[in-house]
């Protein structure tokens, strides 16, 4: 029979790409040892910028019940409630599987997350800081907002598709080289923590970020606008001043920060003088882009 | 012989239906004189706010005449009517202003926004030249509700 290779070749080719799409969780291994401290994770949580996607937005107050709305070409996301509610929020997932969820896109389900989450960035924070904030978030007050569901649009509602594209973008590799300790801590806050480049660096067709284009600006993912072009070629501010910006969001001629920017601001404003100023060298070390 | 279709009648009737769907896009001049004067009304106050703040970041030395002229600028800025600025239709969807429609639809919280505004400046103006550090805490107030107010009513630029 002709046909049995046929099909045999089939299944192989289906069984590989199960296998090589599959959601799979962080290596325990990975957190072996490790002690959450809740204090340091509330910097982390600044940092990290949780808060700002994940705050109610009736009510900012709450800062993890989730319930934004993020209207996308591909569909509207909702921020989920990330809370310790045992039945609304994460209170019943452990310190690993959330791990798995900010570090490695898998739920507690062992399903896909979406990467409007960025998973794509946090990959790269390490694990001591991440059972830090998960230990932290565990402090904050519970809220019983149901989680909505997105609404996607075909294809993009099928999660399977979020495992090819994972394997097509999701690496832990750095955008930038770091010659310096200070350079380091920058672009971990801004590459890794901060996520920066979420807003401020174009998508490709699939919505990943275009590394050839990093943070030259983007069509405002939250409504009407450009996020601005923080390359050197159009951020001429001094490293001072952008570290000023990034304390009280005043720049240089006194305008002050607003839109989505004035809640990053309320993180970086809580983070050290030494952070600000990593970040502000880092972002003077990004290659300059025109637009 | 043909007929022509688009006889002078027939053209400036589609004219006539095609204008007001163009007027959507098209200021006023009491449409451009409002944008104008709150952009200007913007920039007197950033003005007046730039020797608070650089005495507050300890760029400039600290002097309680320029302190307190700035501030008590900024008082009474914050504090004049603004109601003629704000016409219906000028949104971030024409002329490349940055106003978002909120404004419109959300107008106590606006009006709110720059109630905050006027009280943070005249308690600001009446401790500017009381020295740096009580000045400084009030231009943080101010700061904050410069930000509050851009967070939510006004638009990244295009």
């Amino acid at each position: 029979m002709r046909v049995f290779p046929i099909i045999a070749l089939v299944l192989i080719g289906a069984a590989a790409g199960w296998f090589f799409t599959r959601p799979q969780p962080i290596d325990p291994d990975r957190f072996a040892g490790l002690i959450g401290n809740p204090d340091a994770g509330e910097t982390i949580f600044a940092a990290a910028g949780c808060a700002s996607c994940h705050a109610d937005p009736n009510d900012p107050s709450s800062l993890v019940a989730g319930g934004r709305a993020f209207d996308t070409p591909y569909g509207t996301f909702f921020a989920p409630n990330i809370s310790n509610d045992p039945e609304h929020g994460v209170g019943r997932w452990s310190d690993l599987e959330l791990a798995s969820a900010i570090m490695a896109g898998v739920g507690k389900d062992t399903r896909h997350l979406y990467p409007a989450f960025p998973y794509t960035a946090y990959n790269k924070a390490a694990p001591q800081d991440v059972l830090d904030l998960i230990t932290y978030m565990r402090t904050l007050p519970g809220s019983d907002r149901p989680s909505e569901a997105h609404r996607l649009s075909f294809p993009y509602n099928l999660r399977a598709g979020i495992g090819a594209w994972k394997l097509l973008y999701l690496n832990e590799d750095w955008v930038l080289a770091a010659d310096s300790v200070q350079m380091e801590r920058g672009r971990y806050l801004v590459e890794a923590l901060g996520h920066c480049a979420e807003c401020h660096t174009p998508r490709n067709a699939l919505g990943a970020l275009d590394h050839a284009r990093w943070m030259a600006g983007a069509p405002n993912p939250s409504g009407e606008g450009q996020i601005p072009n923080i390359t050197p070629a159009a951020l001429t501010w001094s490293v001072g001043e952008i570290s000023e910006y990034l304390l009280s969001g005043f720049t240089p001629a006194f305008d002050v920060a607003g839109g989505s920017m004035a809640a990053v601001i309320r993180n970086t404003s809580r983070l050290s003088d030494e952070d600000r100023e990593a970040i502000a060298v880092y972002l003077k070390a990004v290659p300059q882009v025109e637009n | 012989m043909k007929k022509k279709i688009f006889t002078p009648a027939v053209c400036s009737m589609i004219i006539a239906m095609v204008t007001p769907a163009f007027a959507d896009g098209h200021l006023s001049q009491d449409q451009e004189r409002a944008i104008a004067a709150r952009q200007s009304h913007m920039g007197l106050l950033g003005f007046n706010l730039g020797p608070l703040g650089a005495m507050a970041q300890e760029r400039l030395p600290y002097d309680a005449d320029v302190a307190a002229a700035a501030a008590a600028n900024l008082a009474a800025l914050a504090s004049m009517s603004q109601d003629r600025y704000w016409l219906e239709g000028t949104d971030t969807g024409v002329g490349g202003n940055r106003a978002k429609a909120e404004i419109w639809s959300d107008p106590d919280g606006f009006d709110a926004e720059m109630q905050g505004l006027a009280t943070a400046t005249v308690a600001l103006a009446s401790v500017a030249g009381d020295g740096l550090d009580a000045m400084r805490a009030a231009f943080g107030a101010v700061g904050q509700s410069c930000g509050s107010c851009h967070e939510a009513y006004r638009a990244p630029r295009n």
